[in-house]
């Protein structure tokens, strides 16, 4: 229902046709089966920052186009729908997001290198299993920094590294003097290690161990009240991108279905012509446009940088989830038998899906604190 | 940018110099405006109100000005709709014909019927009511058997409508009638127009299980319509009628008067308290009431790219079908939770000085928001059909 710009209808239309050209499924089961330490097509990252992808959020003076993140929603939608794997939200959104906020300098120094497609960057937050319901408190975090006469000492567990393994930097949380600091720590660094931990749905993901790790002072991105600012505006970005890839996820379930539901004949008939099938579906259309307005309404919220970004981006992120749940599982149930074989890509949504929902806090999570915010 | 500006400004001063100050108070239902030849104002500020909106045509600010409108364009609507806003402003007149008739007048109506029935609308003259449901034709409208039966130069109309809102109050009523008995069953219906003090015709109002309501009964007993009342030419009925759900239907979904009300987060916590952590004292509720206000939140959102899509010049056709399901469901969870979280105090029914409560009424009431205006199953076929493309 959303009327877009015309900017970023020809985004969204550029995005499309190249992603289905050149990004398809079959491109992600190829990825699959060659096992590969990326698990992203390095050729592909290039030519998605020669397209303009990684500086959607940078401001153009530091190599970005500055379009936003409701620019940066399509192509993540885009990218959900042909399950295209690549660095998007952890790079080009919360590590961007992060640079941006914290001044001229960080920007000065990572926007272009973001923005060209020349560093990976990925936010090493979560500690626990569960995402944090307030990740900003520093008493969630284990992890610590110790300042020293040459710069830091820095000591904690992270998971959950989405695109950290093999990237360039990490953005690591800890508490530094009992207060939320984000640095940005080299990779190839003694004391720092990284492992690969393959989830469900094949992609990228990583967890690192540093013990007494040294870090020079310029690692220190921000430290305090500020660095809660800014690590806040980057879990909101990253959880509208999500929930917008969620949606994209959904659609593409959904048409599918509604493909298969308009050419499987059984009883002599397209089953299609069944009502409780009829209805089951035009219920998943209701619902699908329903959250692609939310999720919308709160990227918007993000590039107005408006007060209640954050809620809208929680609320965006706890439909989001729900939603992918409800499409991936009726889209299999409505396939019947053929929905649970591995030849269709049916399941590799449903597991893409899944492991979106958990990242940077679940339907339950996102519940909570909005009931928080309205005082109950 | 100039002229707008002008325009504001000029609207601004205007509304300050004639809208009453009793006319700038919140509008509890019962001092909606609804015109009509028997309507009894509640105020001289009322009457004075909606003559004054009604001369400058801004009863019907999108009109054009030869049928009583306003003649403004989007932006100027939005601008009038904003300074009335600014100053609390009462809406001067809600009818059937400003959001039902008129519309459809204006696409399907001849010259000489827009010119004569529509500034009657606009000065709140004449009170429509719709005639289209009946006692075996609901979800399956297309089957309404109210035959008119061609007598020369008038249908003699015979039958019974049912649901009709206001009718009781209503001076004329739109109306589906089967001229054509041996058409299709799509292709022999016409929209006509009659008069309801017509010799014929007779009301008789519906108690609800939420109590009076405004629903009615309709009975036509060889009521005289003269034939030049035919709106779209004979056997256009039904085209018209869906073009009229269609408007319906967005009104439906996207009507204040169903999601007005009280805030239910603040109500819980008032109601049934909290514990030390501010956590609703019962979580099995708090559950519930999250995936409400999350669900509150994507319809409001929705609600507000329909509204952006409509004034950049789109027609919702058959997808007002899902904003009315959307919508009518959300009002239905939200006053079951007003029912939960009222608990005893939500079941009083009356006082002892016979004041009726709302509460309970309207909790009962809402279980017709998903059957009035065409059923939520009804809005599930027409997107599976319209929207999704599936077979028949």
């Amino acid at each position: 229902m959303e009327v877009l710009s015309q900017d970023n209808q020809m985004l969204h239309d550029s995005a499309r046709r190249y992603l289905a050209d050149h990004q398809p499924v079959a491109a992600f089961r190829k990825l699959q089966a060659e096992t590969t330490d990326l698990a992203y097509d390095l050729s592909a990252f290039e030519q998605m920052s020669e397209l303009g992808w990684m500086g959607l959020i940078l401001p153009e003076k530091y190599g970005g186009s500055a379009f936003g993140y409701r620019a940066a929603g399509l192509i993540a939608q885009q990218l959900g729908r042909n399950l295209t794997a690549l660095p998007f939200t952890s790079t080009a959104i919360m590590a961007a997001t992060i640079m941006a906020a914290a001044g001229d300098a960080m920007l000065a120094q990572w926007g272009e290198q973001i923005a060209t497609g020349k560093c990976v960057m990925a936010l090493a937050h979560d500690e626990t299993t569960k995402h944090q319901l307030n990740p900003l408190d520093a008493s969630v975090l284990a992890a610590t920094a110790i300042a020293t006469e040459q710069g830091y000492r820095l000591s904690g567990k992270k998971q959950f590294i989405i695109d950290g393994y093999k990237a360039d930097r990490l953005i690591i949380t800890a508490t530094l003097d009992g207060e939320l600091a984000l640095f940005c720590v080299a990779t190839a660094t003694d004391n720092l290690q990284i492992d690969k931990q393959i989830l469900m749905d094949n992609r990228n993901c990583a967890t690192a161990k540093f013990n007494n790790l040294i870090l020079p002072k310029t690692d220190l991105i921000v430290q305090g009240e500020m660095a809660q600012n800014i690590l806040s505006k980057a879990l909101s970005a990253g959880r509208a991108i999500v929930a917008a890839e969620q949606v994209g996820i959904a659609k593409e379930v959904a048409a599918r279905t509604l493909d298969y539901l308009n050419t499987r004949k059984q009883f002599g008939v397209v089953i299609g012509s069944f009502q409780a099938l009829q209805h089951r579906a035009a219920d998943l259309y209701c619902q699908i446009e329903l959250t692609a307005s939310l999720v919308a309404t709160a990227l918007n919220a993000l590039d107005n940088e408006a007060d209640e970004a954050e809620k809208l981006s929680r609320a965006a992120k706890a439909k989001a989830d729900r939603l992918g749940k409800y499409a991936t599982e009726e889209s299999v149930q409505m396939h019947g038998g053929i929905g649970m074989t591995n030849e269709l890509d049916l399941g590799l949504f449903m597991k893409r899906n899944r492991v979106l929902s958990e990242f940077l806090g679940d339907y339950a999570c996102h519940a909570n604190w909005l009931l928080a915010d309205r005082n109950i | 940018m100039q002229d707008i500006d002008h325009f504001r400004a000029e609207v601004s001063h205007w509304l300050n110099e004639n809208c009453p100050k009793t006319m700038r108070t919140p509008m509890p239902d019962d001092e909606i405006c609804w015109g009509g030849r028997e309507f009894a104002f509640v105020s001289d500020d009322q009457r004075l109100w909606l003559n004054r909106m009604a001369a400058r045509g801004w009863t019907v600010p999108a009109w054009p000005k030869k049928y009583g409108g306003g003649g403004l364009n989007g932006a100027q609507q939005k601008i009038l709709a904003e300074q009335m806003q600014a100053i609390n402003a009462r809406s001067p007149l809600q009818s059937f014909g400003i959001g039902m008739l008129g519309p459809a007048l204006l696409e399907f109506g001849s010259e000489a019927q827009k010119l004569h029935y529509l500034p009657q609308i606009a000065s709140g003259e004449i009170r429509w009511c719709q005639g289209y449901s009946e006692p075996d034709a609901g979800s399956d409208l297309a089957s309404i058997k109210t035959a008119g039966v061609d007598e020369g130069d008038y249908f003699s109309v015979t039958g019974q409508k049912i649901w009709t809102s206001y009718a009781d109050k209503a001076d004329w009523i739109f109306c589906l009638v089967r001229t054509e008995p041996d058409a299709k069953k799509h292709k022999g219906i016409s929209f006509l127009l009659f008069d309801m003090t017509s010799q014929g015709v007779s009301t008789k109002p519906i108690e609800l299980i939420s109590g009076e309501s405004v629903f009615c009964e309709t009975f036509f007993d060889a009521v005289k319509v003269p034939k030049q009342n035919i709106v779209g030419g004979r056997g256009q009925g039904w085209t018209i009628a869906k073009y009229l759900l269609n408007h319906e239907r967005e009104m439906i979904g996207g009507s204040d008067l169903l999601f007005g009300g009280a805030d239910v987060c603040a109500l819980a916590s008032a109601q049934i308290g909290v514990d030390e952590n501010g956590r609703l004292n019962d979580s099995i509720l708090r559950a519930e009431l999250a995936k409400f206000i999350i669900d509150e939140m994507a319809f409001d959102a929705h609600l507000a790219m329909t509204k952006n899509y409509m004034r950049a010049g789109n027609q919702l056709g058959a997808r007002s079908a899902e904003l009315k399901y959307l919508g009518t469901e959300l009002n239905q969870q939200r006053q079951n939770h007003i029912m939960a979280i009222g608990g005893l105090g939500a079941l009083i029914w009356s006082s002892h000085n016979n004041q009726t409560h709302q509460t309970p009424r309207q909790w009962l009431r809402s279980k017709a928001n998903s059957i009035e205006g065409g059923t939520s199953e009804i809005m599930l076929s027409i997107l599976a059909k319209a929207v999704l493309k599936m077979p028949s």
